[in-house]
This record gives structure tokens, C-alpha cells and sequence, in this order.
């Protein structure tokens, strides 16, 4: 019997939700057979069998979560003839009865994939967990397992061991005699008639990359306007000539990732990220890859346009063209996100003057990019009336100082108003 | 410290051996005029002449009588056997009067023998040719067994079996003849049944010898690169007497063990280990001992299923790899 384990499928992933399995139970697998897709924090991606044999059980049904290494499904391969596990739905609750655990653990939002004990099963966990729960007087029931088939390691006990005095505390009530919880913990009853809407994956890594650069970064704020005038002129006449060889045509906020793309070049210490080696470093990067932020029906995503300053503006149409198709299939991979220097945030569409973002860890900075709207403008002590556009820096202080962010602004909006220039 | 090879180690401690006491000789198949099938008697018949480094006529069981008797008498006789192969024709002088005499006979007579032969497949030579059957001995008390891993201990641990009053098979290995090390000027002689920590890591031991103890440095060294795990490497050294208190201090440490051996699985040297680590650092595992061993069929010929049977760099980084995917620390 082999154990079908969470694969790692990216640099960030901590686990993986079950999105579809291709193989039942009994069903034959031969090696290279696509077993299951599974959900990570960036796309869905296919997981191949490298072993063939019998699919012997599923133990993550579709649509829950497991860590990675965690056993997922289990494979016949005839070298054991007896299961590890009998598959037996019902034992789980009736183990927690039995072991006078409490179920509330399972009513959680991190409650873990069913995994099937058979009711005649102990609790399984490693002898170095049992020694450790006995000494720190740790319930075992009350503890996940991201173990081979559930079974709970020293890594799943290690916030139990954290905290001593409080877990002996806790352990006494859910002793055999203690009352136990009989529903799942009702829905916050406070007048505003809430609905709980769980996190999916890519909330998950949002949430938690964004809370990690908001309160781990000193990001500061400089905002720009420039004239447009030209550069909507430019598109216009470079669309017209594109749709007459039938080539996709170029949006503002492509002229806009190569406009940044050669500022960037012009001011490499703005292309780099934080790095705490040492007593801290600046890590310059070489290659500029800008990240396009992108709102699709699943999500915000990242696609990344590499080596953007080598590339014409018509190329990055095509490029950005293709990851916005990718992304709104949920079929953009690990490659199309990673690697990213810089990111711009576009809200333009939307009519949104100016606004700020929050910097895309680990990256220095990103642009935040507003709607390109007329306004009165004084030009040689006359008003006329132009098209201006505003975008905001938010950079790491760490390694950008304010006069290089704006001195980063300055070239932008000098290219954006001699808009030749960013297609020269 | 000099840097030479595993053989030239041996070809040297031999030579100083027999320089430092006179009751040192060797004794076997072309180890004479042919200078030995790899060598490593190399030089010592023109230097030390035919009385202390005999040819022997292809008769296993008859030399190796004949160094027992030897032995018993005073003399510290080296007896080399071809390959570890060939040790099956003499098993009944090893098992049944070098292991027991001392025992059997009231202490009245040691038996200071060394047995010198290399074991290992990887070399095409076939099935009857290519086994690493230094459990058969292992198994047997009244032996001592040793196995270096490194030039260094290719010349310490056979200095101390030369200088020990018991039996001692000193395994050597085919494909461990040409690596190259670091190997002490002096002749201090290593301690038989200590086993060495060669790479100090917390997050996995994995026990070896031998080969194996060779390639799980490499792999050590390439997971430390590559994943960032970090492996503490067990190098047993000697299997019998065996030095369980290392092995089970070790993964008191890191909670979880993988063992590598040339030997077949069932039965091996891995099983010994794995039931050792069960005995006394039961509640510190976090996981199942797991072994890394060969494909259990006689070696076959053909190089690509050689290769495929014998355990490798690779079998041995997925075994650790699994290991700690097991414990939930890393994929």
C-alpha cells in the first residue's frame, strides 16, 4: 500500500485543496495517469500517479484541504496485502465518543480531512507525540494530525507545547465527565446577520502576504500626475495601424508597463527588493518583471510579464493579452506569477482618480494607477482643457528613500508625456 | 595528513604494520608476485620476502585454517580473500574455530586474525561475485566486524584490527578502492565498535556504513543544497561490536532515521538498526525507521539492472525525502 501524499506544487504553497479526483476506489492507475487536480494558493494544477496499482481509498474527499505530505488517497500497489486503514466513515465520531474528545475541534474552519479510522484503530501519533502529550498533559483528540493517514506528528503539537500552562487547563475539560459541546458553535448572533464566507486558497495567501507587507514594511506613499494627451494619441494611431495587419491591439496600461519597465532600467535601486541577510541588503535585481495586478472572477492574481523592458510595447499587448486569458481560466501557473520585481495596480477602468496599494512582498514598490480624466489645466498662463493621470508609489523605506522614489516618478511621467519614447 | 586513496591506505598501514612488528603477515591468493587482485599488497613481497607475505594455492578454508593456527600460536596474520565471496569456502573455519576457539577452550588461546576482503556489486561481476554478506559474520559473537567508509578509516580501523587479540573481518569495498581522502600521519588506531557522526545535522539521521556511509555524506550534502535539510549522517564503522548508544543519541536528537545498506533488506544490517532505534529511542520517534537496501534478487549482470538493484544517491534522498514529508517538516 503507498500513500498518496500533498504535493508540493509551488515555492508558497502550505496546503492544497482537493479540487477534483479522477480516480475512484478500485479504479486501475497507471503511472502517469492523471490521479487528482488539486487547488494551491495560485492556479489548479493536475497531479500525475507515479506508481500504478489500485486507488485503495480517498482519504481528502473533493473540496477539503490537506497539508502537504499529508496522505491524500491511498494506492494498492500488492505490497501489503492488509490496508493501513480500514475506511470506515462513521468511526471518527464514534472514536471521538469513545475517547471522550470533544467535536468541537472538527466544527473549526482548520478541521481536518476526514481521515477514516476504524472504530478497533487507536488514535494514530508518533511515540515521540504520546511521550511529549503525557508529559505537557496534552489531549490527543483535540490535535490535528498532518501526518501519513492522519496520524499526528511532533509538529502538529508544536502550539500545544508553546503554551503549558493553558493546555493543562484545557485538557481537564475534556475529561470523560466533562459536558460536552453537542452542536457546531452557532453564527455570531449580533444583530448584523452575518454570513461566514470561508477563505479559498488564494484569499488564504492574500490575506496572509498582504497583513505580512502591511505591518512588516515601512511603505511610504508619493503620488504623480501627467499629461496624457499624447500618449492617447500614440494608441490611437498605433491601434489603427496594428488592426490593419490584424495584430492585438495595445492598452494604455501596456504603454504604461513599458513606460515603467524603462524607468525601472533608468532606476535599477527601484527594482529590488528588501532582503534581512546579513544586517540587511538591497538586492538589485537584473531582469525587470512587472506584475500585473488582475481582478479575475476567482481573485486577485499577479500574472508577470518578464523581462518587460526588453520587450516592445506590441509584445507586451500580446503577453498581458494571453496571462488575462489564463488568469480568467484559472489555468495561469506557477511560472506565469513568479518571479515578479515590480507590480502596477490599474484601477483606471473603474473611473478611480488616484489611490494607493499595498506593496506585493517581496518586491520594493508598486504603482497604483488612476483613470485618465480632463481636467482645466494652466498651460502658458491659458486654461485648456487635458487629459491627466494620476499614479502612486508605494515603496519599501527600507531600501527607497523618498527623493529616489520621486526622482523614479519624474522619469515615468517624462515618458509618459513624450510618449515616442517608450516606444523608441 | 596526506591525501591518498582508500587502497593506498591499506598498502600503506600493511607496510608500517609489518614494519612495527615482525608477527605481522599476509596470507592469500595472488597477493605475492601478482601484488593482489586490486593491489593492495602492492610492493610488500619485494620488501618483506616470501615468509611473511605468502601465495597461497585457490583454497579458502585451507589458508584461512592455516592463519587460525597461526594466530593461536602468536603470529597476527592478515589473510586477504579475494572478495567477500569467497569467504563462503572458508565460513566454517570463520564461524566455527576463529569466532569460538577463544571461548570454547577456556581463553587457553586468542585468535588475533584479521580477514581483509572487499565486498560490493557495481562491477558486472555477476551474482556469485558481487554480494555484501558481512551480516553472515556480524551474526556470529566471538567476531569483530569493521567497515570504512573513508581513507582515514580504511587506515585507523585497520590498524586496530591488526592490534586486536580477536578475529576481525575487515570489510573493504570495490568501489570505495579509488575514492581519495584525507588520512592522519600517524598511527593512531580507531576505536572498534565506535561509530562516527561524520556530518552533524538536526533534522534527520540516517545511519550507514561502508559504501553507503560514503554516498550519505554526498546526499547529505546535496539536500543541505538543495532543500535545506539538514542531515546528521551516522557512519557505523564497526557492526559488530555495534554502537548502539550513538545511533540512538542521534535520533533522540532528530526524531526520525533512515538507514542505507548495500545488503538485502530483509534480515540486513537495516533491521538490526531499525530494531536498535525501536529499543531505545522509542518515544522520540516521529516516524518509521525506513531502509534504503537492494532489490532482494541475485545481483543480475546486465549493467542497467545492476545499477537498478543497487541502492543509489537518488533511492537514498526520496527515503529522506518521504521521512520528513512523514513528520510533516518538509516535502
Amino acid at each position: 500500500m503507498i500513500d498518496i501524499l500533498m504535493p508540493r506544487l509551488s515555492d508558497t504553497m502550505e496546503e492544497g485543496a482537493i479540487a477534483i479526483w479522477h480516480k475512484k476506489p478500485g479504479d486501475t492507475v497507471a503511472i502517469g495517469d492523471i490521479l487528482v487536480e488539486i487547488e494551491t494558493d495560485k492556479t489548479t494544477m493536475e497531479y500525475e500517479a507515479y506508481d500504478a496499482g489500485v486507488l485503495h481509498t480517498i482519504l481528502v474527499p473533493e473540496g477539503e484541504q490537506a497539508t502537504i505530505g499529508m496522505a491524500i488517497a491511498q494506492l494498492d500497489d500488492g505490497s501489503s496485502t492488509e490496508p493501513t486503514f480500514q475506511p470506515a466513515p462513521a468511526a471518527r465520531a464514534q472514536a471521538a465518543e469513545e475517547g471522550g474528545g470533544s467535536t468541537a475541534a472538527a466544527a473549526t474552519h482548520t478541521s481536518p480531512p476526514e481521515v477514516p479510522i476504524a472504530a478497533d484503530q487507536r488514535l494514530l501519533a508518533t511515540p515521540l507525540v504520546r511521550r511529549l502529550a503525557r508529559e505537557h498533559a496534552i489531549d490527543l483528540t483535540e490535535v490535528t494530525g498532518s501526518g501519513p493517514g492522519g496520524r499526528i506528528v511532533r509538529a502538529d503539537i508544536d502550539d500545544a507545547l508553546a503554551r503549558p500552562s493553558s493546555t493543562a487547563g484545557a485538557s481537564t475539560t475534556t475529561g470523560v465527565d466533562a459536558p460536552q459541546p453537542t452542536t457546531v458553535p452557532t453564527a455570531l448572533d449580533d444583530g448584523r446577520q452575518s454570513t461566514a464566507v470561508p477563505f479559498d486558497k488564494s484569499r488564504q495567501v492574500i490575506s496572509r502576504r498582504l497583513t505580512e507587507s502591511a505591518t512588516t514594511t515601512p511603505q511610504f506613499t508619493v503620488t504623480a500626475a501627467a499629461d496624457v494627451e499624447d500618449l492617447l494619441a500614440l494608441r490611437v494611431d498605433l491601434n489603427a495601424h496594428l488592426a490593419s495587419s490584424e495584430r492585438p491591439k495595445i492598452s494604455v496600461n501596456d504603454l504604461l508597463v513599458r513606460a515603467c519597465a524603462i524607468a525601472l532600467r533608468e532606476h535599477p535601486e527601484v527594482n529590488a527588493s528588501y532582503s534581512p541577510e546579513g544586517r540587511g541588503q538591497t538586492l538589485l535585481h537584473e531582469r525587470v518583471n512587472i506584475g500585473i495586478a488582475v481582478a479575475s472572477d476567482t481573485g486577485l492574481v499577479v500574472p508577470v510579464i518578464t523581462d518587460a523592458d526588453q520587450k516592445t510595447a506590441s509584445q507586451i499587448a500580446t503577453e498581458s493579452r494571453r496571462l488575462a486569458g489564463l488568469a480568467k481560466e484559472r489555468s495561469l501557473g506557477t511560472a506565469d506569477m513568479s518571479g515578479g520585481t515590480f507590480t502596477i495596480s490599474n484601477l483606471g477602468m473603474y473611473g478611480v482618480e488616484q489611490f494607493t496599494a499595498i506593496i506585493n512582498p517581496p518586491q520594493g514598490a508598486i504603482l497604483a494607477v488612476g483613470a485618465a480624466q480632463l481636467e482645466p489645466v494652466v498651460i502658458d498662463g491659458a486654461v485648456q482643457i487635458r487629459h491627466r493621470m494620476r499614479y502612486t508609489l508605494s515603496a519599501d523605506h527600507r531600501i527607497i528613500d523618498g527623493a529616489l522614489a520621486a526622482r523614479f516618478l519624474a522619469a515615468l511621467t517624462k515618458l509618459v508625456e513624450q510618449p515616442l519614447n517608450i516606444i523608441a | 595528513m596526506s591525501i591518498m586513496t582508500y587502497r593506498q591506505a591499506l598498502n600503506d598501514t600493511l607496510r608500517s604494520e609489518m614494519l612495527r612488528d615482525e608477527n605481522v603477515l599476509l596470507i592469500g591468493e595472488e597477493i605475492g608476485v601478482f601484488e593482489g587482485s586490486y593491489k593492495i599488497t602492492a610492493g610488500l613481497l619485494a620488501e618483506f620476502g616470501e615468509k611473511r607475505v605468502r601465495d597461497t594455492p585457490i583454497a579458502e578454508e585451507g589458508f584461512t585454517g592455516a592463519a587460525i593456527g597461526a594466530a593461536m600460536l602468536g603470529l597476527r596474520p592478515v589473510v586477504e580473500l579475494m572478495t567477500i565471496n569467497f569467504s563462503l569456502l572458508a565460513l566454517d573455519q570463520i564461524v566455527n574455530h576463529a569466532a569460538k576457539i577463544y571461548g570454547m577452550f577456556g581463553g587457553q588461546a586468542r585468535v588475533p586474525l584479521v580477514i581483509r576482503t572487499p565486498g560490493g556489486g557495481g562491477q558486472q561481476l555477476g551474482a556469485t561475485h558481487s554480494q555484501n554478506i558481512e551480516l553472515y559474520y556480524a551474526f556470529v559473537p566471538g567476531m569483530k566486524v569493521v567497515a570504512p567508509s573513508s581513507p582515514a578509516d580504511a587506515k585507523a580501523l585497520l590498524l586496530a584490527a591488526i592490534r586486536d587479540d580477536d578475529p576481525v573481518l575487515f570489510l573493504e569495498n570495490l568501489a570505495l578502492y579509488n575514492t581519495k581522502g584525507e588520512v592522519p600521519d600517524d598511527d593512531t588506531p580507531a576505536e572498534i565498535g565506535r561509530a562516527a557522526i561524520t556530518r552533524e545535522g538536526a533534522d534527520i539521521t540516517v545511519v550507514a556504513y561502508s559504501r553507503m556511509a560514503a554516498i550519505a555524506l554526498e546526499v547529505a550534502e546535496q539536500l543541505a543544497e538543495a532543500d535545506g535539510i539538514d542531515v546528521e549522517v551516522v557512519d557505523l564503522r564497526s557492526l559488530r561490536p555495534l554502537d548502539r548508544d550513538t545511533v540512538i543519541a542521534s535520533v533522540k536528537k532528530t526524531h526520525c532515521a533512515v538507514v542505507l545498506e548495500d545488503d538485502w533488506l530483509t534480515y540486513g544490517i537495516g533491521a538490526e538498526i531499525a530494531a536498535t532505534i525501536s529499543d531505545g529511542a522509542f518515544d522520540w520517534l516521529d516516524a518509521p525507521v525506513r531502509r534504503v537496501a537492494m532489490a532482494e534478487v541475485p545481483m543480475p549482470y546486465s549493467k542497467p539492472l545492476e545499477t537498478a538493484a543497487l541502492p543509489s544517491a537518488e533511492d537514498a534522498a526520496t527515503a529522506i525525502r518521504q521521512t520528513l514529508a512523514a513528520v510533516a517538516r518538509r516535502a
